[in-house]
């Protein structure tokens, strides 16, 4: 294989150098920019030159810690607490702030706590942002690519139908994903609020027995009614990707499999669904990589509010860079996000291959 | 193919126009207000006149949407690719200037003697910038609802008192005559927040960063002045005065007008569409004092000479031409701006002395005060923007300061203190 790709087949070469080109160019050379600018202090603005700060960068993102914290006791030693008798607590930023007994905390913020015993044990961090963000990605990611893909996989199914008008379904289920997302983002803001088009339909349907929540103003809706969203925008997308996959099997399989009796579920089983390994593996790759780009719907819709609840990491690494002008944490995120996705990937090539 | 007269003629025009122009010299401008039929006809207007008026420089216009301006910006700037004559919005250009992207403005100081003090560009002791409007925010309230909710109509010289503001917006609230007592624009992001919300702030006794240096933000945004502040910017959400950050960008723009809110916290350029939409017992009131007195944001888009230019004398000069009483009065007609000299004030229907809109040429003259002047200010802005946010969403007030506070001192470290 190798001796074939460096020796002859020029004409090859000459066809795939326009792909590698703009790749080299628009991908490779920024990410090799990316990590080289996030060892540096470099600014957006600035006119302080460039210097060489290490991995500064990464340890201010991703420096972490537990601070145990002992409650209160008065001057007995017995435990102060409040009137449900849980213990008082000194605040955080009695220990992180100003504190030179406690250097190695300064500055950390509170991301959460627990408690063992009357103690708590509290998880601090530099950047509690960033930590938020990486869960909020994680967290959006473990939903949607199953959801997302399962749903347009059934789509799928319903229109590999012989039917008539059944271009008009294919049409309705892609539209979402021709309308810029960004106009999508706009619509659904309408549609969420709190004395908005959903509200108003739940209240109709429950004979106005139920109030609504403010989905994406508050902390516990606003992360999930981004993923139905998102979910419901590219679901289309996907589904066009199974069809085609649907397509490529042979109909004389399923012939074969009706003469032999089969139900529909073991024509499923047995049939379509081999016959679709490579487009799962496709579409689930797709879809993580997607997924982990949310950004659009963040930006429109709620800011990475309310309370850091829908922060992402795209989100915080645009946010950095160029809101904040800090180009260098903007690509320190940047990294670390490419390292995550790569072997993401790379886990899901492994899980996937070929038996 | 055979040219027709009139395309020969076009032709001939054309090449005749070429090279009058090459005799002058060329000055590019950029502007941010892309889409605006009106603002774009003045700022157009005012190039051709300019043009027409003298023989040495020929100005060529190009517009950007505002969302993307300040971008272009940089990355002309990043390019070496500046044109001649920018403009710039008022606190972010210390940032610029600071960055080497303008220089100093040469224009007659006499020009400018009686412009507004908000619409000054200073940095480092020069003139970088100057407006030919400014801005200013008021508190909309309907006549007949103080009436209503017999509350003495607060002036100038003796505007409310934080406890008296707060009356108010219990009265309204009890009342029922409104879904929230204040509208304060949460719908809106990005400069809003700084702009509006940190006369506030101010007025508590804190601001973002210790003018005295600008080199911290430690006891000026989290000191006790600034932690009531938080706290009593946290109990108009939690107690539902006022609608939080997921309001409708709708209601905010016609919420005042239907009724759905008492009071409004909004800007000049909302004026207009209020009265036009039927409100004609509107006052504009002047910001409640919470005891360190009452100042209300300053400085709009001005303009300035990029230090890239080749032919500064001329933007000067066309700096100068438009600052000309008439185009000031043209922007305010157009586009509800706030003119920035009496002189043009005067000549405008609705700034002129007795009307409808004066009251906010006096807000803008007696109460502006300008964002904190330092390149840093483009950062602070934001992370002002996202405690201000979060403090309303809940989150612990002191904590959500001192978080702010550290990012701003880290960011003033890692740039050298930005040249104070």
């Amino acid at each position: 294989m190798a001796s074939k790709l460096t020796t002859s087949n020029r004409a090859g070469w000459a066809f795939a150098l326009p792909g590698f080109g703009l790749l080299t160019l628009f991908i490779v050379v920024p990410f090799f920019f990316a990590f080289f600018l996030s060892l540096t202090n470099q600014r957006l603005i600035s006119p302080n030159p460039t210097e060489f700060v290490g991995l500064d960068n990464y340890r201010n993102l991703l420096s972490i810690s537990v601070l145990t914290i002992e409650p209160a006791r008065d001057d007995t030693g017995a435990v102060m607490r409040d009137e449900d008798g849980n213990p008082e607590y000194p605040r955080v930023r009695s220990f992180t702030r100003n504190n030179p007994d406690y250097p190695q905390y300064a500055g950390m913020r509170e991301w959460f706590r627990w408690h063992s015993g009357d103690d708590a044990k509290v998880v601090v961090a530099t950047d509690v942002v960033f930590w938020k963000s990486l869960r909020n990605t994680l967290m959006f990611v473990l939903v949607v690519a199953p959801v997302q893909g399962g749903l347009a996989l059934v789509l799928a199914l319903l229109i590999n139908q012989k039917l008539r008008g059944i271009n008009i379904y294919r049409a309705i289920y892609f539209m979402p994903v021709v309308v810029s997302i960004v106009v999508v983002s706009l619509l659904w803001r309408f549609i969420y609020a709190e004395d908005g088009l959903l509200n108003s339909i739940l209240s109709a349907f429950s004979f106005g027995m139920f109030e609504g929540p403010d989905w994406l103003g508050n902390e516990d809706t606003a992360l999930g009614a981004i993923k139905a969203m998102s979910i419901w925008q590219a679901v289309g997308f996907h589904m066009v990707i199974w069809l085609s996959g649907l397509q490529t099997i042979s109909p004389t399989l399923y012939e074969a499999s009706s003469v032999e009796g089969a139900s529909k579920w073991q024509t499923f089983r047995y049939v379509t669904w081999p016959g679709l390994r490579n487009t799962a593996v496709l579409v689930l790759i797709v879809i993580t990589m997607q997924a982990f780009a949310l950004f659009a719907q963040i930006d429109v819709m709620t800011n990475g509010g309310p309370l850091d609840s829908t922060t992402t990491v795209v989100f915080q690494a645009v946010e950095r860079g160029y809101g904040k002008q800090d180009i260098s944490g903007g690509s320190a995120i940047s990294v670390i996000l490419f390292l995550l996705v790569l072997s993401i990937s790379l886990i899901q090539r492994y899980l996937t291959r070929e038996r | 193919m055979k040219l027709t007269p009139t395309i020969a003629g076009a032709l001939v025009a054309s090449t005749g126009l070429v090279s009058a122009a090459a005799a002058q010299t060329e000055l590019s401008m950029w502007y941010h207000g892309a889409g605006g039929e009106v603002e774009g006809a003045i700022i157009r207007q005012i190039v051709d006149d300019f043009n027409a008026s003298q023989s040495d420089y020929a100005v060529t216009l190009e517009s950007f949407p505002q969302e993307s301006y300040n971008d272009s910006i940089v990355a002309a700037a990043l390019a070496g690719n500046l044109p001649d004559i920018i403009d710039v919005d008022g606190p972010v250009m210390p940032n610029w200037a600071w960055a080497g992207y303008m220089q100093p403005l040469s224009i007659d100081e006499s020009l400018i003697e009686d412009f507004l003090p908000g619409t000054k560009g200073v940095w480092d002791g020069q003139l970088y910038s100057i407006g030919l409007w400014d801005a200013a925010v008021a508190l909309y309230a309907r006549q007949s609802t103080l009436d209503a909710l017999g509350l003495r109509t607060p002036t100038l010289e003796e505007p409310w008192s934080g406890d008296e503001f707060m009356a108010a917006l219990d009265a309204a609230k009890a009342s029922d005559a409104c879904e929230y007592a204040l509208d304060l624009g949460m719908a809106w992001t990005g400069e809003w927040y700084p702009y509006a919300f940190s006369p506030f702030l101010q007025s508590f006794g804190g601001d973002i960063v210790d003018r005295s240096t600008y080199q911290t933000a430690e006891g000026a945004l989290n000191g006790d002045e600034a932690l009531a502040f938080g706290d009593w910017w946290q109990s108009l959400f939690t107690e539902r005065y006022a609608e939080g950050t997921s309001q409708d960008p709708a209601s905010r723009d016609t919420g005042f007008i239907d009724g759905k809110y008492c009071f409004s916290w909004n800007g000049n350029w909302a004026a207009v569409a209020t009265l036009d939409g039927g409100v004609d017992d509107v006052q504009f009131l002047p910001a409640p004092d919470f005891g360190g007195g009452n100042t209300i944001g300053a400085a709009s888009w001005q303009f300035g000479v990029s230090a890239t230019s080749d032919a500064p004398e001329g933007a000067n000069a066309f700096i100068e031409f438009a600052l000309q009483d008439k185009y000031l009065a043209a922007f305010t007609d157009g586009i509800g701006l706030i003119p920035s000299t009496p002189s043009a004030a005067a000549m405008t229907e609705t700034y002129k002395e007795g009307g409808p809109l004066n009251v906010f040429f006096e807000l803008s003259n007696q109460q502006a005060l300008v964002r904190p002047v330092s390149p840093g200010y483009v950062v602070a802005a934001k992370v002002f923007e996202k405690a201000l946010a979060d403090i309303a969403n809940g989150a612990d007030v002191a904590d959500t300061l001192d978080a702010a506070v550290d990012e701003i001192n880290t960011d003033i470290e890692r740039n050298g203190g930005y040249g104070h």
